[in-house]
């Protein structure tokens, strides 16, 4: 059985013309130009945000909209600032998140939570266009790039630094960067950016890690990036004339740190690490992994129903035979408790009616009670009556004899008086 | 030796007929105080706070040019980050031109390096209570020694992170509560971030929010004694924090070997005043205020410290006994009512020590 992999290479034997297509992709690419998402981490002074200006050559923070580093927070923000610029006809969003307040204040604990919220919710954002019917504009604000700005200490990565990273490793590409690099000599460099790497592998931080290409050319490139991991930049717009040329670079009374010499500090590899070759690479590990991570977080979390999803971990790898076998589980033991709350309930209410009853039964014996009492003094109050009624009748009875007798009496005087005379 | 000099005997008390014939010698007392001092040596004990990384160790290094810190002793060759603060004190005689000092490092590992840095200074507090403590009950023993060794921390230098912004939250915290118990030196530390006017930025909010926080470091304004100690200290009040690079390796330049760090576009020299101000911290420390640093420990924070604690002693002491003004610190010609008292560590049976000694 032939499977797709044999596909038989052909040569071609005249001009067909499909050699135009990255053309086409170039030109509908630009018209509908670019977005980026950059997000900057770290303590306040690192230089962010001098940093963000030199990249792009352009003045985000200026004197007149002062960057978020020049008052320190008492909580930690995050605050997005949006930019289209444009060069050789390509446009490009550009949007740059800030998180002032990071790490500035006394208790830091879970000063990272405001970033991983902002950082889901854009991916929230994404998932719910996604998901819609009528899809015809996404837009993408998802953050395709952390860089995360580590103090020159020269000894190693803080606490703070560790727990940042390890918690932000699987939700958006990591790139960590030393700060203020013209603090170190190239020597005490090399020993820290071999410390930092110890400590990264140590804690098994996962940072964003150059895709190998199959030309050789790049790969020895990408090799000699690697080896300048984490890149250690100082940032400058301010233009300072050295030995004739004018450079980018500050001033100090020994000499000028020039932010664009390679041999000073690594601001122009990470420029063009960031910009000009890997910045679709990022968006693609942004779309491809990270966005990808959360959403089969999210979804699995919706099909298990209310399951804690930190027990599934969103692995959609699971069999759908232990799916089931998982779920007629959860529904057996569900139907279990509704019978052992049926069963309370039944208890509940025969104890209720018995002891209704036994309430009423009381209360009619009362009843009963009281009337017969009732009933007893009635009967009392009738022989009463009765009695005085007797009262009553003997006294008529003997009056009735006195009136008789009186009658009696009456009658016997008139006939006397009749025999006695002769009746005038 | 004075007479080298021969200075006219200036009011000394004495009506000068001039000449020599009237030079009593008293200023031969500062001779005799050297000769003294020299034989004793002197006692100074340094603290240095600050997150890790901020060069704290190497800047002692480099103030007393040799290896003095605690990293130089146990060489760790794994910085790890303590998870409590940690206070680890490290001795050495030094010695310079016959004038001997007990330098004693205290360095405190861990301090504003963990997540949640809440009450991160209360170790610190209670270590410098702790040596006011020590000290307090060595004075009042009853057979105490000639000389009191003395491990007060004399002055703390607190290491402030180049941002170049402001004071963060955990600093304020810090100096407000410290500033009150012991002399604090603030310096903005690993100041080759910083370019000049980024430096004099920096220092002059850092000044404002030291002023708006009523935070009193050294040298402080109250204990100005005279117009001059006001005049010289003025000048240093404008530069505190003071901007410093600390290194203890040499290199080559203009033909003159000096400490400095080396880097690809130049050369800072750690003791240019053009480049950082180091030179001016260690003249404070040592060449200038240092006896006036350790003047102000012993006599007015010691003191505070110690007039608390017998107060509370005091009340502790006057709330048990039931029985009438027994103890009262003015009462003449009362004897220890409990004689023998073992001259250890009891806050009550000392009180009555100490009103003995006051009499």
């Amino acid at each position: 059985m032939d499977s797709v992999d044999t596909i038989q290479h052909r040569n071609l034997e005249g001009y067909v013309g499909f050699a135009n297509l990255p053309n086409q992709v170039y030109r509908k690419s630009v018209k509908r130009g670019f977005e980026f998402t950059l997000m900057v981490v770290g303590e306040s002074g690192l230089g962010k945000s001098t940093l963000i200006n030199s990249l792009f050559l352009t003045d985000l923070y200026s004197k007149d909209y002062p960057g978020p580093s020049q008052r320190i927070k008492k909580t930690v923000q995050v605050e997005q600032s949006k930019v289209l610029i444009k060069e050789g006809g390509v446009q490009l969003t550009l949007t740059i998140v800030d998180t002032p307040g990071f790490g500035d204040a006394v208790d830091n604990s879970n000063c990272w939570q405001p970033v991983i919220n902002y950082i889901d919710s854009k991916c929230e954002d994404f998932l719910n266009a996604e998901s819609r019917v009528n899809r015809r504009s996404m837009p993408d604000n998802r953050v395709h790039c952390c860089l995360y700005f580590i103090a020159p200490s020269g000894h190693g990565l803080k606490p703070l630094d560790i727990e940042f990273m390890k918690r932000l490793h699987d939700k958006v590409n990591v790139i960590p960067l030393i700060a203020k690099a013209d603090t170190l000599t190239p020597e005490e460099c090399q020993l820290f950016k071999k410390q930092i790497m110890k400590e990264i592998q140590e804690h098994k931080i996962k940072i964003y890690e150059f895709p190998d290409t199959e030309d050789d050319e790049d790969n020895k490139l990408i090799r000699k990036i690697k080896e300048k991991m984490p890149l250690a930049v100082v940032g400058s717009n301010v233009v300072i004339e050295v030995n004739g040329k004018k450079v980018r670079g500050r001033q100090y009374p020994w000499g000028v740190a020039e932010v664009e010499n390679g041999e000073h500090c690594d601001f122009t590899v990470l420029r063009n690490m960031l910009i000009r070759t890997h910045m679709q690479d990022l968006k693609d590990v942004t779309n491809n992994v990270h966005y990808e991570n959360y959403r089969s977080k999210k979804l699995a979390a919706v099909t298990c129903n209310g399951v804690d999803t930190s027990k599934t971990k969103g692995q959609l790898t699971k069999s759908p035979l232990a799916q089931m076998e998982e779920e007629r589980r959860e529904h057996v033991m569900k139907m279990k408790k509704m019978e052992a709350e049926m069963e309370q309930v039944f208890e509940m209410k025969v104890k209720e009616k018995k002891q209704k009853l036994k309430d009423s039964e009381a209360e009619l014996e009362r009843r009963h009670e009281q009337m017969k009492r009732n009933l007893e003094a009635q009967y009392k109050e009738l022989e009463e009556k009765r009695r005085v009624f007797e009262d009553e009748k003997a006294n008529w009875e003997a009056q009735q004899r006195i009136l008789e007798q009186q009658k009696l009496d009456a009658s016997k005087t008139m006939e006397k008086n009749k025999k006695k005379g002769k009746i005038f | 030796m004075s007479e080298s000099a021969k200075p006219q005997p200036q009011g000394k008390g004495e009506k000068t007929h001039g000449g020599d014939s009237s030079y009593v010698g008293i200023d031969a007392i500062l001779e005799q105080m050297r000769r003294k001092a020299m034989k004793q040596g002197f006692e100074l004990n340094i603290m240095v706070v600050g997150q890790s990384g901020l060069g704290k160790s190497t800047l002692v290094n480099t103030l007393f040019k040799s290896k003095v810190s605690r990293k130089s002793v146990q060489p760790d060759p794994e910085e790890r980050i303590p998870k409590t603060i940690e206070i680890k004190s490290i001795s050495h005689d030094i010695e310079e031109k016959g004038v001997r000092m007990k330098l004693t490092v205290i360095d405190t590992p861990g301090f504003g390096d963990q997540i949640n840095n809440e009450n991160c200074w209360q170790p610190i507090m209670k270590f410098i209570n702790d040596q006011y403590e020590v000290y307090l009950q060595e004075e009042i023993n009853i057979n105490r020694k000639k000389r009191i060794p003395d491990s007060r921390v004399h002055c703390c230098i607190y290491f402030i992170p180049p941002t170049g912004h402001c004071l963060r939250p955990l600093d304020v915290e810090f100096m407000r509560r410290l500033s009150k118990v012991v002399n604090i030196v603030p310096v903005i530390a690993k100041a080759d971030t910083l370019t000049l006017e980024e430096r004099d930025y920096f220092k002059q909010t850092i000044r404002e929010e030291l002023r708006a926080n009523g935070i009193d470091v050294y040298p402080q304004k109250e204990f100005d004694e005279d117009a001059e100690d006001r005049m010289i200290n003025d000048k240093i009040r404008e530069m505190i924090p003071f901007a410093v690079v600390g290194s203890d390796q040499e290199y080559q330049v203009n033909g003159k070997r000096i400490l400095g760090r080396k880097t690809k576009w130049g050369t800072i020299e750690v003791e240019n005043i053009a480049h950082c101000e180091f030179a001016y911290l260690r003249d404070l420390l040592i060449r200038t205020h240092m006896q006036n640093i350790k003047d102000i420990t012993g006599s007015i924070h010691y003191e505070t410290y110690r007039v608390r604690r017998l107060n509370e002693s005091n009340i502790h002491f006057s709330a048990h006994l039931s029985d009438g003004p027994a103890v009262q610190p003015k009462a003449n010609g009362q004897p220890e009512e409990q004689p023998p008292i073992a001259p250890q560590a009891n806050g009550v049976a000392a009180q009555h020590e100490a009103l003995s000694h006051e009499m």
